[in-house]
């Protein structure tokens, strides 16, 4: 992989050429995060989350269970939004359901965030202060349960340092310094596993568990990744680019499970 | 059998102002909307609200009705964020407790169950602790010792759920392909009411679905209300789906205070009967029976998938 350091257009693989859209490296970045599961619940909010977890079903994981979005798990891997093709389910999974599965770990998430930060806290709460906050949003929802119980990943299209803040204001979904202050029961079954945004790919694998840079897209610097981050990035020597869809992943993505070309709406080409 | 058949006025009747109030349902999704819109008519007030929110909360924060909302999230689908409840927590003007979407769950098992609290791990390390104050960790008796959130039991004055058919004994049925958490609702509660599109012979149950369709038990409800379209503009598949243009009419509506007065002249404050005749035929009207329509087996890609 070539150093994103030196700047784009060195890539071997020459993406260009297929005409890859940063969309298509966001899917791809996204089906990667489901990589060596095995039968596990995907759970993906977001088109890019989505298109990867039917990637990874459809290619290198095939034993991910998916949901229909509704009350039933799915086989196969249908395409997003496809009104009218009848999906074949394979079992009842109505939200009371969903709670045995979160609980009992048998679940890999990809969560969206408002805000999310260096240790990797999430914020789908509200913005300000609690009591009467300058921006209400929806509310925790599953996400301070979905963290302490299985591994979570987060997706956010737009990366900037609305989005990548110091601090996040409420903490929904729970970062790393903060499972470990609340002790061994919210440590035992915690990963915050990956970010992936429209500019590159993060993990936690640096010393202390802080953000770090893991790939970036094509066509992005790691100084771009940094303009649009509001706290400091823990940065590798070699930052290598975010890997090439292969012939056949392409293929399914723009034939068979995007057709329609949703993602290009999340993530501008 | 008592007959728990009741009035829509009978049912409102039954509450009380300060009460903590359950409402069924799951966001825009199968909400007992008759009976929020007869409150928002009533002059109940002070209530604490206690829902996976969708517009039940939103339309009664708007009408000044709530003092307490307790939710996990409140959101209409389709549309993320319902306006009036975020203009009522930005102006402060009601109490909040906000909680992870299992606790919430949990404390409405521990109340049906009549238990204090239940043990669970979500919550921990995040701010659902800071903003709810009052709540406690447990640590486990046995060898590992674990310490978990003792989620408190949400015991409610009253629950209402909305079904797809009930009968006159109060047995209800929920055809679409989830029951959410209706039942726990009204094991938590001391009055327990349900609404539904169509009352029906309890004979006909089991041609309109599965004995799986069959989750509300008479043992849980007091009354039964027939109100059709009565989770209008709500999904209450497979009788009607979610409202979308109506629902993003109220979203508009709620942009500003001229748009508001107009709805709220037109909509809400009508009765029923003439809320759902402005509607028109072709809305909320319960399909005719189908004979195994209710088991859920045919779910599509509907209403755009918290999972």
């Amino acid at each position: 992989m070539s150093d994103a350091h030196s700047g784009s257009g060195d890539n071997p693989v020459a993406g260009s050429d297929r005409g890859v859209t940063r969309a298509e490296y966001c899917a791809i970045a996204c089906a990667d995060i489901f990589r060596g599961n095995g039968e596990v619940m995907a759970s993906a909010f977001g088109t890019a989350p989505a298109i990867g977890a039917r990637l990874a079903k459809s290619t290198f994981s095939p034993d991910l269970v998916l949901t229909d979005g509704d009350a039933a798990l799915v086989a196969g891997a249908p395409p997003l939004e496809s009104p009218g093709t009848a999906m074949v389910l394979e079992s009842h999974m109505p939200y009371r359901k969903v709670f045995d599965v979160v609980w009992s770990g048998r679940r890999n998430l990809i969560m969206m965030a408002s805000q999310i930060d260096r240790e990797g806290n999430q914020n789908i709460s509200a913005i300000g202060d609690w009591g009467s906050p300058t921006a209400q949003l929806i509310g925790v929802r599953g996400a301070p349960g979905n963290t302490v119980n299985h591994s979570t990943s987060y997706w956010i299209p737009r990366h900037s340092t609305r989005s990548f803040v110091e601090h996040v204001d409420v903490v929904s979904g729970v970062g790393y310094a903060r499972a470990a202050s609340a002790g061994p029961s919210a440590t035992r079954f915690h990963e915050i596993h990956r970010v992936v945004s429209d500019l590159g790919v993060f993990d936690f694998e640096a010393p202390g568990h802080v953000m770090r840079v893991r790939s970036v897209h094509p066509g992005v610097t790691v100084d771009d990744v940094r303009a649009a981050t509001g706290f400091e990035l823990a940065v590798p020597d070699r930052v290598p680019q975010t890997r090439e869809p292969s012939p056949e992943e392409l293929q399914l993505i723009r034939e068979v499970l995007d057709p329609r070309g949703l993602r290009d709406r999340e993530v501008k080409a | 059998m008592a007959d728990k058949r009741m009035t829509l006025d009978e049912l409102v009747g039954e509450l009380r102002s300060g009460m903590t109030i359950g409402i069924g349902g799951w966001g825009s999704r199968r909400k007992p909307m008759a009976v929020v819109r007869a409150l928002l008519r009533s002059d109940l007030r002070d209530l604490t609200v206690v829902s996976y929110g969708g517009p039940d909360v939103g339309l009664l924060c708007a009408a000044g009705k709530v003092r307490k909302a307790v939710y996990p999230f409140v959101t209409l689908d389709s549309i993320p964020i319902d306006p009036h409840f975020k203009a009522a927590r930005q102006a402060g003007a009601v109490e909040a407790m906000e909680v992870d979407e299992g606790m919430f769950y949990l404390g409405l098992l521990a109340a049906s169950h009549r238990l204090p609290f239940l043990p669970t791990r979500a919550g921990l390390g995040s701010d659902v602790l800071r903003i709810n104050p009052s709540l406690r960790l447990v640590t486990s008796p046995y060898e590992d010792g674990e310490e978990l959130v003792a989620m408190p039991a949400l015991r409610l004055d009253a629950a209402v759920v909305h079904v797809n058919r009930a009968d006159a004994a109060g047995s209800g049925q929920i055809l679409g392909p989830d029951p959410f958490f209706d039942e726990l609702f009204l094991g938590a509660a001391d009055r327990r009411f349900a609404t539904t599109e169509r009352l029906v012979a309890t004979e006909q149950f089991s041609a309109e679905g599965a004995i799986q369709t069959l989750c509300i038990s008479r043992l849980l409800t007091d009354g039964v209300v027939e109100t059709p379209g009565g989770a209008h503009f709500t999904a209450c598949v497979p009788d009607y789906p979610r409202d979308e243009a109506f629902q993003k009419a109220y979203v508009e509506a709620a942009g500003d205070p001229d748009g508001w007065a107009a709805f709220r002249q037109r909509y809400l404050d009508v009765d029923e009967q003439a809320y759902q005749a402005q509607l028109g035929a072709s809305r909320a009207v319960p399909s005719s029976p189908v004979a195994g329509a209710g088991a859920g087996a045919s779910a599509g890609p509907s209403s755009g998938g918290a999972r």
